[in-house]
């Protein structure tokens, strides 16, 4: 609201020494914080466009549908394609369900007590554990003292823990979004606290709740550490386009596995390789994440209250 | 009890014992998923611990050696060292030069986006943000290795592009995203009252943020602040790929070394399970554990102390 501010009422007025002074320092202000604002965008634009220009040559539908050829040297990704997709489906089965029932817990049935504020720092200490201690844990837990061994139920069972936090901490905000006179009417004609839960809570604030698990494909689909010592591998023989290619036993490969190990541990591949299948990880995660942003403008202008 | 009701009105409508023996079960589930938070930070806590817990009366394992010596030979035949003190120094350093580019341009885009911008452009850069947040870490760790440690070795005399500087920078631009969404929250939670009774006494925007909004919103940028700490030292992949391999003490921003979180990531594949070594890179888990919880704890406090208020 520039025409308010009182820079621009004083102007109607004899602008004094101080008044120039202060409008000069208030630009030079606004000027820098722009800058730093643009700081941070400018990296991001040129970063991306350059990964781009360098993956040009291998990015094509062949680079995604084939698999892995002479010693990774050449071929394409689909092993590492399909195992990430496996990783995140098994991962949010388990996550979604257990983080939406451990929102409601907090938000709809627990009271202010001690053991409520123990639950609600525990959640924001696991948002916090460093994702290669989730890895020491997964490895400790489910490889050995669970006898998964290293599989995709391990590495899937170690993202989800990973990404329980932030799913609890945005359902919670969905459900508490919904207004408290909403579960009072209900509650008056005799429902019972379920119910409310059912019938009014949960239909209302179900776009939010989608929201924040969409955010945590695209989480779950970047992480490394958890699943390199989990259940992702260097390698793994799979036929060309197959979309069942993994049992929950078996180890998979995985995108951001894959794009770690072409880049620091095959010698000689093909240069535009790495780039390319970085700008598909990049790609994916940031269209994932543009969907459950347009999902939350869309839903938020169809809000009734 | 009303079991019978009085005669003449009809009985009150009661719900199957299904039904309400579904709900008492169903609200079960949904109490024991609200207390599963706990059962996995007790757990990650417990199963870290119990792989390490046996090195510690190991023969060759010293504490004071594993805390204060800078020297880690975990491989070596005769003169094995686990001393993680490089290490740790490497995470601070590569956190504190992280923290030094990112807090003024994390905390000036704040600002921006808070007090200085129409409502049009928040929007935008709010998403901007929310989409930087979002880049995973291999694929920073990937631009360092390819993109920042080319641009390093073309502007300065270094002899290897991955190094303290390219992974400070990567590491900057990884937690500026949290440092911007967590202060402009911090911004925006400074009552409207405070900027009406600036603006009326005829302060400009730069006087208004500088005297009364930084002031009051301190709290909550220290806190935007902590978790982007937090986020720095828990990065693995990034600076797995960006810092170089040298465990060492550096000397400047253009030398090699080596963090906890990569130095597990490294390591922990080459080492045979249930070996003493593998059981130290654990005991190193419980040591990041530790020092993230004390992080995250103090950035919860200090956002406590605000609502508070």
């Amino acid at each position: 609201m520039p025409a308010t501010t009182p820079v621009a009422d004083a102007r109607r007025f004899t602008r004094t020494p101080f008044v120039l002074r202060k409008e000069r320092t208030e630009r030079v202000a606004r000027a820098i914080f722009f800058c730093m604002a643009a700081a941070m965008i400018l990296p991001l634009v040129a970063i991306v466009t350059y990964l781009v220009a360098r993956a040009a040559p291998s990015l094509n539908l062949e680079f995604l549908l084939d698999i892995p050829r002479h010693g990774m040297t050449e071929g394409g990704i689909w092993p590492a394609f399909v195992g990430t997709l496996y990783l995140v489906g098994f991962s949010l089965a388990v996550a979604a369900p257990l983080g939406v029932l451990a929102a409601i817990y907090l938000n709809e049935y627990a009271r202010d007590t001690w053991f409520t504020r123990i639950v609600n720092l525990a959640v924001i200490n696991l948002a916090g554990v460093p994702s290669i201690v989730h890895a020491l844990f997964g490895l400790g837990a489910f490889v050995y003292a669970a006898r998964f061994g290293y599989s995709i139920l391990s590495a899937s069972l170690t993202l989800a823990i990973m990404t329980l936090p932030v799913i609890i901490a945005s359902t919670r905000e969905a459900l508490a979004s919904v207004p408290m006179a909403f579960r009072e009417a209900c509650w008056n004609v005799g429902a019972t606290r379920l119910q409310t839960i059912r019938a009014i809570v949960l239909p209302n604030s179900i776009s939010g709740i989608l929201t924040g698990v969409i955010l945590q494909v695209s989480r779950a689909a970047g992480e490394t550490a958890p699943i390199m010592f989990t259940g992702a591998v260097f390698y793994k023989a799979v036929s060309r386009g197959d979309l069942f290619a993994y049992g929950l036993d078996e180890q998979c490969m995985a995108l951001s596995m894959h794009l770690y190990t072409l880049s620091t541990q095959v010698p000689n591949v093909r240069e535009s390789m790495p780039y390319a299948t970085a700008v598909i990880l990049l790609g994916s995660v940031l269209l994932v994440n543009a969907t459950a942003i347009v999902l939350r403008v869309w839903l938020r202008n169809r809000k009734r209250w | 009890m009303t079991a019978n009701p009085p005669p003449g009105q009809p009985p009150r409508p009661r719900r199957s014992v299904q039904a309400r023996l579904g709900e008492t079960l169903l609200e079960a589930v949904i109490r024991l998923a609200g207390v599963s938070a706990i059962l996995f930070v007790l757990g990650i806590f417990f199963f870290i611990f119990r792989e390490a817990a046996p090195v510690l009366t190991h023969e060759k394992f010293k504490l004071g050696q594993f805390l204060g010596s800078i020297e880690w030979y975990p491989t070596s035949a005769q003169n094995v060292r686990y001393g993680t003190l490089a290490l740790t120094v490497g995470t601070f350093s590569v956190t504190a030069l992280a923290m030094v580019l990112a807090v003024p341009f994390g905390l000036g885009a704040a600002v921006f986006i808070s007090e200085f911008c129409g409502p049009k452009l928040k929007e935008t850069l709010k998403i901007v943000i929310e989409l930087l947040a979002a880049i995973p870490s291999v694929v920073w760790g990937f631009i360092g290795l390819t993109v920042m440690s080319r641009v390093i070795v073309r502007y300065t005399d270094a002899d290897v592009g991955v190094n303290l500087l390219n992974g400070g920078i990567i590491l900057a631009l990884m937690s500026v995203p949290i440092i911007v969404s967590i202060g402009e929250d911090a911004l925006k939670a400074v009552p409207d009252s405070y900027r009406e009774a600036g603006l009326a006494l005829g302060a400009t925007r730069w006087q208004l943020v500088w005297r009364v909004l930084l002031p009051a919103a301190k709290n909550g940028l220290l806190a935007a602040v902590l978790l982007g700490v937090g986020r720095a030292v828990g990065e693995t992949m990034a600076v797995l790929m960006a810092t170089g391999h040298a465990v060492q003490i550096p000397h400047g921003i253009l030398d090699s070394v080596r963090t906890l979180t990569a130095n597990i990531a490294a390591e922990l594949g080459e080492a045979p399970a249930g070996s003493p070594h593998y059981r130290v890179l654990f005991l190193t888990g419980v040591l990041l554990f530790s020092i993230t919880f004390v992080v995250n704890l103090a950035a919860d406090l200090v956002v406590r102390g605000i609502k508070q208020k």
